[in-house]
């Protein structure tokens, strides 16, 4: 059981800040996933929690505890790298053993652990093997299994499924979800720059961008609710849609004319005195539908991906928008080249200041 | 002033006739075996065949001439008499078997074997990673390996200083009796002090050879990834356990090339017992012990030709493991 609390955490390293300010709590049991772009201090950030970084300023306070000059192996931490860093000259039994064997454990306590892991892990059978002779996926389930035998109080997890390839990531993912369940009491902390693996594992994400956190919540409501556009299309694949425009009906319902032609319709309320102003709108593919009528947006279709379960229809550069891609459900007669109209149900269409990417409400 | 003009002189026609060489010989064969007209392909074919040999030909010829060859006639000398007249079977090598100082020149060279090797490794491993982690390390680095440019003759000579020694009264010249002195002793003939003075020569080459040793583990260590140090040290292990059982396990490759490497070094060590003790007093090595044999005196080439295979016996089996394990280590 632990409660993390980062208050003001910041790291520079000479006159380059890094992360600067980091308020966050995180409740005893979460599985915390901390996503964002390359560059944007997450793996710092774990480092810093686990002792590896040292902190510039602000505080980490684990179970009630300061522990921002503790040496990491007191922190009740263990942690699970992206290159496995097993000890290539120990076997796989004496790489799980390897911390227990320094706290000075007795044997056979020591002994119990390994095999209970093992178990849990299936690597009974290659306990004494280098890690060499080991596949990656094996090599990964023995870095985690040497973090299990210590039983921290916190595990951290640095892109573990970063080497593995595609397969192998999505069943190292669900074993890790397994451990969980099987742990409720233990509290992860997930450093991911995939969003599938975020939204999946994680009980709340944290968005991270330029140093700071871009929004903290549960994976639906990141989806459904994103304060930010940065948010909005760092989450959800393909990204959520933007066109830009002006509003020009306000109240319960706001009426948003945009650049590229059409009319959007939000359930976002607007006040008088934001007539005219100008703001971006953010669709995400899934919530647009082709109708025959008018609707937000008219365009020719350029390619289309048809992956079976659904069909993706990507359209040229519109004035004022991205690239405007919408995700229909199931298989489509053939639109390529064809003109078409999307259309979507107000209740989805999200609201941004155009440039300040806040939500707008 | 003749001596450099004749050095430099000799460097210059060596390089020229190295350079005319393999452009002439490239060019004649080209001359020869034009890749034009009918035959050009054939031509091409046959050039090719021929190319490497020009190539590596003067080294082959050297290496049969300075290597191969006097292993063979050292061989064969070593079944003959002092003046290589007639054969006398093993004569030399019974004579070995039975004589002093042949016996203390193999102890002697094994109790180098046991020391040097050893010492100079782990010096050079710990010199390794004190110099990554401090500050002035890479000065430190340089003033550590700066006597591998020293030649073994020229070492010997100032640690022959070193150990110099002025009767009781006079200024001492010599570091080791000056400090020795002022610490309130008489000053020692350090070097005739039998069995100890074994390990005065042993300083010198460890003095040499721990920066070798130092480079070639700091490059190993540097190799370590990050993450299994950084691993252990979530694990808990302290500074020591990290260097003992993360980090030297996993360049272990390294140490034995190293240690085997000074090693075979150590087996052929010569010029630092010539120049400062001529193996008196108890120092004698086999090295040293075959040149005195060969060339000094009334020379016996049967004796000094045994005393040379039983210095190449040792030192094959070493060799070849070095040549392996570095084979391995290199991927």
């Amino acid at each position: 059981m632990a409660d993390l609390t980062l208050a003001g955490l910041t790291k520079r390293y000479g006159e380059v800040t890094v992360l600067s300010g980091i308020d966050l709590e995180i409740r005893a049991g979460e599985l915390i996933v901390f996503v964002g772009p390359s560059g944007c201090g997450k793996s710092t950030l774990l480092r810093m929690i686990a002792g590896l970084e040292r902190i510039s300023s602000g505080d980490l306070i684990i179970d009630g505890l300061r522990v921002n000059d503790m040496p990491p192996a007191q922190r009740g931490i263990a942690m699970v790298f992206q290159s496995y860093a097993l000890y290539p000259h120990m076997t796989v039994r004496q790489n799980m053993e390897f911390a227990l064997k320094i706290a000075k454990k007795p044997r056979a306590e020591i002994t119990a652990a390994v095999e209970k892991a093992a178990r849990i892990l299936q690597l009974t059978p290659y306990l004494d093997r280098l890690p060499k002779a080991l596949s990656g996926g094996q090599r990964q389930r023995v870095a985690i299994g040497r973090a299990i035998v210590r039983d921290p109080k916190v595990y951290l997890f640095d892109e573990p499924l970063s080497n593995l390839d595609a397969a192998l990531r999505v069943a190292t993912r669900i074993e890790i979800a397994q451990l969980k369940e099987a742990m409720p009491g233990r509290t992860m902390i997930y450093v991911t720059h995939d969003q599938v693996e975020a939204m999946t594992l994680a009980s709340r994400i944290v968005v991270l961008a330029n140093g700071g956190i871009a929004q903290v919540g549960t994976p639906l409501a990141l989806y459904e609710r994103p304060e930010s556009e940065f948010v909005a299309q760092f989450i959800g694949s393909p990204q959520m849609n933007l066109l830009a425009g002006k509003v020009v009906e306000t109240g319960a319902r706001t009426r948003v004319q945009l650049e590229a032609g059409g009319t959007a319709c939000s359930t976002v309320p607007t006040a008088p005195a934001d007539l005219g102003l100008a703001v971006n709108i953010g669709v995400r593919p899934e919530d647009l539908t082709l109708t025959e009528g008018p609707g937000l947006f008219t365009g020719t279709v350029e390619i289309v991906e048809a992956l079976g379960e659904v069909t993706l229809l990507y359209f040229g550069r519109a004035p004022g928008a991205g690239q405007i891609i919408a995700k229909l459900p199931g298989g489509h007669a053939d639109l390529r080249h064809a003109r078409v109209t999307l259309t979507t149900a107000p209740e989805k269409v999200h609201l941004f200041h155009a440039g300040q990417s806040l939500l707008y409400r | 002033m003749e001596a450099l003009i004749l050095a430099g002189g000799t460097i210059l026609a060596g390089v020229f006739a190295c350079t005319a060489w393999f452009w002439g010989a490239n060019l004649a064969l080209d001359l020869i075996c034009p890749a034009r007209g009918p035959q050009a392909g054939r031509n091409i074919l046959r050039a090719n065949m021929v190319r490497p040999w020009l190539f590596i030909g003067p080294a082959v010829l050297f290496l049969g001439l300075y290597l191969v060859y006097p292993v063979l006639k050292s061989t064969l000398m070593s079944f003959q008499d002092a003046s290589g007249a007639r054969f006398v079977g093993l004569a030399n090598y019974r004579w070995l078997a039975g004589d002093a100082k042949f016996r203390e020149a193999i102890l002697n060279n094994f109790l180098w074997l046991l020391v040097v090797p050893a010492t100079a490794t782990f010096i050079g491993l710990v010199a390794a990673q004190i110099t990554d982690r401090i500050r002035w390390g890479k000065f430190a680095k340089s003033m550590i390996f700066m006597p591998m440019a020293i030649s073994f003759v020229g070492a010997g000579v100032i640690w022959k200083f070193i150990y110099d020694f002025r009767a009781e009264g006079l200024a001492q010249i010599g570091l080791l009796n000056a400090f020795w002195v002022w610490l309130g002793h008489s000053p020692q003939t350090w070097l005739t002090l039998p069995f100890w003075n074994n390990f005065l020569l042993m300083a010198v080459l460890i003095w040499i050879q721990t920066g070798f040793a130092m480079v070639i583990l700091s490059a190993a260590l540097r190799g370590i990834p990050e993450e299994t140090v950084e691993a252990a040290i979530l694990d808990g292990a302290n500074p020591w356990q990290l260097f003992f059982r993360i980090k030297v396990p996993q360049i272990w490759g390294t140490i034995a090339v190293v240690w085997t490497t000074i090693t075979i070094t150590v087996l052929k060590v010569f010029d630092i017992v010539f120049v400062m003790t001529n193996g008196e007093w108890g120092t004698q090595v086999l090295a040293n012990m075959m040149y005195n044999w060969m060339f000094r005196g009334a020379p016996d080439y049967g004796r000094g030709s045994a005393i040379a295979l039983v210095i190449m016996a040792l030192v094959t089996p070493m060799m070849i493991w070095n040549i392996r394990a570095a084979r391995r280590e290199t991927g």
